[in-house]
């Protein structure tokens, strides 16, 4: 007969318990709906998903963000027809960046969904048996991973690469690993010597129940408002790469890389440049927002 | 008795929050004359500190609202004094230890620079002779306050010294220029209680010795009755009782103050405090009355329906209850 | 103190091991084969046969490192493939110019962060106060080279009044070199109009680099200002009669300043990083557009020399960080109690 640890030992101090549960829900509605600026972030994201999602449907010119010229509508400002203008090819602007949004969602989705869940697993293995030899290997990796500054990493992993989207995904994801793993590793090894951990282990619990039933939940605030906030990084840092020329490719539009595209024809084709940068902060401030919302909600000494 | 140095006549302070005015000091009357020890016994929150910050005028005004009173040092009304006044009045004539050493030290400067400062901005000491002189008296104030080996500790920082050691530098800060009045808040409260006993000792001491006035905050009857000549009992901001130190305790009058006895705790007689029933009353929206009233074993029907004005029973000692108004 | 510095330098050092492995390994995965790369498609192949076996690519992987390492600590990163030149002469011409933009972006951050945060906790709530914060969000949402297309465009265009290429003005003559630095170079060499002209070209790139981070460390230290106005030890030195200048300037300067360093140092190490994000926009001949440049045509030596150069630059960087931090606060630097 399996002994089920989570009537056994004391409740976890920052765990979410499930009675308690819809009471921290209103709680946290409550504290993010407080700052004005977290609810037009919210808004913000949910329209830069939106345009992500239906892109093919909201824009006149779906077409031109794949391979399309028309030099007879090259170098157009912006007018009713494009509201954007269009670029030296003829292609639509407004298209282009609408369908830009794509790229930097799949990229945020991916470089989180990968590094955070390694990075996190990592960290707690480091921080549970911190003093072996698993502690040293992870950490001192980390550190190295973190003594470089955080573009010239990626710039570095995504050079090797061949230049295109799936690259500078993989170099980013693979830069971001160990900001996780740190923070992880600090709080984990704080909390193994709590009580309820102590306890698990010698009812004999598994490694892995203690890592992610017992450590893990304790864990889940800092780690979801990291996440939070690091949206906007990741998709600057993306940008950054598709500027360089180490991102999406042409014929498919990425904010970067059209901004990179459009300065060399300032100041004449300003709109080949200023729409897309008007894009990137657009998307950057309303993650920033929501991520400065979402750190409000977990923080119970505001209240 | 002696002439006030300092009178503080109908001082109210509120708090303001934002679902109004926290009415927390209500027109206190409080007076203390030269050479004199007075204490201010009450409990937490009732508003000891706030009307003692207020004389320093060290209290943020972006929150606390004076509407009225009167704070007078020798006659002249610190509230209405102007920013150079207030300055030598701080520099030369009161002090004040804070509630938590920890917090009143500045854990980026050592405890020697910090106490140094206040005796260089004090405008008393000869500029002539400059440092020296300015050591001189820093270390002759640490050994006044019975600390061994004061050059050591007067370059250390804040967190490397404890509890004990960081009151006595507080005490010390005070007393290392001459001032005229000492106002303690509850000194010793951080520590246990031989440390707070040496405390209490040393600092009654020392204001013997330098012939100044000294003004106690505590919450503790005892701490007050081995302290003070004279003693005020303030309760949710108002004055209830004031007396001489041997009346109070012989003929106490007020029922708080009656209930505050009972809480201290007797080595002869036995038997477990029964405490005082009941909560401290909202500052925001009091009743009307007394504001002991709820809590008052005594209370009459005139108690919830007007506040009791202060009456002299006699020689120095008044009281603010209804149940003396007709005697 | 002293065992703190020792500690910190000791690891650094195993960072840079580490990252020089890492570097390695990197540019050993490419696929496609370097000497090859380097002679091009039409060369012999008994040329290639030479070059491989001078460039180690016949040992084992580990020798290679090695002997990787060991041309490293002498300075030798092996040739450019574009430039066909040693690469470490590439990197003497073109990391004095990111050097000196990263240098110059970091002494306009720190002084107008402070000046801009000082000002905020004064006027407090004010429309000053509001308009930082409102910068500090966006500082932080517009990356560096949308900044430095907006300054390009207002700069160079609409309002003229700054230079928005190259390092100097055409006709002005770069002065002797002694870093290779301009500014410091003009001043050592007593050519102050050199200087000034130096310094105007620098501005509108240190500005695009700085003002991200410029404005969110003017909010943090606004914001621990404010903080620590309401702590206890200042009203007591208020007290104490402590005159406005000593409280403000010095009490509550002092332990306000300790969080806004730590995010300054982090941000001022990163500049170099970032440098190269406005060099490409002002066509500013650095390190980092030189290592775009080789990125994008695979030259692996060179890529190698920059990473490890602007990670060691890095690493240097955040190590004084450390000891300036260590220097302010006593409790970083002393622990305990007596």
């Amino acid at each position: 007969m399996m002994i089920k640890t989570n009537d056994i030992e004391p409740k976890a101090k920052h765990g979410f318990l499930k009675e308690s549960t819809k009471n921290n829900l209103r709680i946290y509605k409550y504290n993010f709906s407080k700052n004005k600026l977290s609810i037009l972030g919210l808004i913000i994201v949910l329209i830069c998903i939106g345009f992500a999602l239906f892109a093919p449907y909201i824009t006149p010119y779906p077409q031109h963000a794949k391979e399309f010229v028309d030099f007879n509508n090259a170098s157009q400002a912006p007018s009713l027809k494009h509201l954007f203008g269009t670029d030296v090819f003829g292609r639509d602007i407004f298209t282009r960046v609408i369908y830009s949004f794509q790229g930097a969602l799949i990229m945020a989705i991916i470089v989180l969904g990968i590094s955070v869940p390694f990075g996190v697993f990592l960290g707690l293995l480091a921080g549970y048996y911190n003093g072996s030899w698993i502690e040293v290997l992870i950490m001192r990796l980390t550190d190295v991973f973190l003594a470089l500054p955080p573009l010239i990493l990626a710039l570095s992993i995504a050079s090797v690469l061949k230049p295109n989207l799936t690259s500078s995904m993989i170099a980013v994801t693979l830069m971001w690993w160990p900001w996780y793993t740190r923070l992880v590793f600090g709080m984990a090894n704080t909390i193994r010597k709590e009580y309820f951990v102590k306890i698990a282990e010698l009812i004999g619990a598994s490694r892995l129940h203690i890592l992610f039933r017992e450590i893990l939940p304790s864990c889940l605030s800092p780690i979801l408002t990291k996440m939070a906030l690091d949206v906007g990084w990741v998709i600057l840092i993306g940008a950054s790469l598709s500027f360089v020329g180490l991102g999406e490719q042409p014929p498919n539009p990425a904010f970067g890389q059209m901004v990179a595209d459009g300065s060399k024809y300032m100041p004449d084709l300003w709109w080949m440049t200023i729409f897309p940068a008007l894009g990137i902060a657009f998307i950057i401030l309303g993650f920033n927002f929501l991520g400065d919302g979402i750190r409000d909600m977990f923080d119970r000494g505001r209240q | 008795m002696n002439d006030a140095i300092l009178n503080i006549k109908n001082l109210k302070v509120w708090y303001n929050t934002y679902r109004g005015y926290a009415k927390v000091v209500d027109g206190v009357n409080f007076h203390v004359g030269t050479g004199e020890k007075v204490g201010l016994v009450g409990e937490s929150g009732c508003g000891k500190t706030t009307t003692m910050k207020s004389v320093l005028r060290v209290i943020d005004s972006s929150i606390n609202h004076i509407p009225e009173g009167e704070i007078l040092y020798r006659d002249k009304d610190i509230l209405k004094m102007n920013y150079n006044d207030l300055q030598q009045i701080r520099k030369k004539s009161i002090s004040m230890i804070s509630q938590a050493p920890s917090a009143a030290l500045n854990p980026v400067f050592t405890v020697g620079e910090q106490l140094l400062d206040v005796i260089r901005y004090s405008e008393q000491y000869n500029k002539k002779s400059g440092k020296k002189d300015l050591m001189d008296m820093a270390v002759s104030a640490i050994k006044d306050v019975m600390i061994s080996d004061p050059e050591r500790i007067l370059k250390s920082y804040p967190h490397q010294l404890s509890g004990g050691m960081k009151q006595r530098i507080c005490i010390a800060m005070s007393l290392v220029t001459p001032r005229e009045l000492l106002i303690a808040d509850e000194p010793g409260t951080a520590l246990d209680v031989t440390i707070q006993d040496q405390i209490h000792r040393l600092l009654r001491a020392l204001v013997e010795e330098k012939g100044r006035s000294l003004i106690m905050i505590t919450h503790s009857l005892g701490v007050a009755r081995e302290l003070v000549d004279r003693i005020y009992v303030m309760y949710a901001g108002n004055i209830v009782e004031v007396a001489k130190t041997k009346d109070l305790f012989s003929k106490p009058l007020h029922p708080y103050t009656k209930g505050l006895m009972e809480c201290v705790p007797r080595l002869s007689g036995g038997g477990v405090t029964t405490g005082i029933y009941g909560y401290i009353p909202n500052y925001i929206n009091p009743a009307p009355g007394c504001r002991f009233c709820p809590r008052c074993p005594d209370a009459m029907d005139i108690c919830s329906k007007e506040k009791p004005q202060t009456i002299e029973i006699s020689d120095g000692h008044k009281v603010a209850c209804f149940k003396y108004t007709n005697s | 103190m002293l065992r703190f510095l020792l500690k910190r330098i000791f690891l650094g050092i195993f960072v840079i091991i580490g990252i020089s492995m890492l570097i390695f390994i990197l540019s050993r995965i490419v696929p496609g084969d370097p000497a090859r790369m380097a002679l091009g498609p039409r060369a012999p192949e008994f040329a290639v046969e030479e070059l491989r076996k001078e460039m180690y690519l016949d040992k084992p992987l580990h020798e290679q490192y090695l002997f990787w390492v060991r041309d490293v600590l002498k300075g030798d990163f092996g040739k450019s493939i574009n430039s066909k030149r040693p690469v470490i002469e590439d990197v003497k011409q073109f990391l004095p110019a990111t050097l000196e933009l990263a240098l110059f972006s970091g002494f306009i951050m720190v002084i107008a962060s402070l000046l801009l945060g000082i000002i905020a906790a004064s006027f407090r709530d004010s429309w000053v106060d509001s308009a930082i914060r409102i910068f500090s969000y966006t500082g932080i949402a517009i990356p560096a080279f949308v900044v430095a297309v907006l300054l390009l465009l207002v700069f160079g265009y609409l309002w003229p009044v700054l230079p928005v290429l190259d390092r100097l003005s055409s006709g002005v003559i770069p002065p002797s070199r002694i870093t290779g630095m301009y500014i410091i170079d003009s001043i050592l060499t007593g050519n102050f109009k050199t200087a000034l002209d130096a310094a105007y070209h620098l501005l509108l790139p240190a500005l695009a680099l700085a003002i991200g981070p410029l404005f969110q460390e003017a909010r943090i230290l606004r914001s621990s200002l404010t903080d620590n106005m309401g702590k206890e030890y200042i009203s007591v030195a208020t007290g104490y009669g402590l005159p406005k200048r000593a409280l403000m300037g010095k009490y509550l300067l002092k332990p306000s300043a300790i969080p806004v360093i730590t995010v300054m140092g982090l941000d001022f190490a990163s500049l170099m990083g970032n440098a190269f994000l406005v060099e490409k926009v002002f066509n500013w001949p650095g390190l980092s557009r030189y290592g775009i440049n080789a990125m994008l045509n695979k030259d692996l030596n060179s890529i190698s020399a920059v990473i490890i150069i602007i990670g060691v630059i890095f690493l240097v960087a955040n190590i004084l960080v450390d000891i300036i931090m260590a220097y302010l606060d006593p409790r970083i630097r002393l622990g305990g109690k007596e």
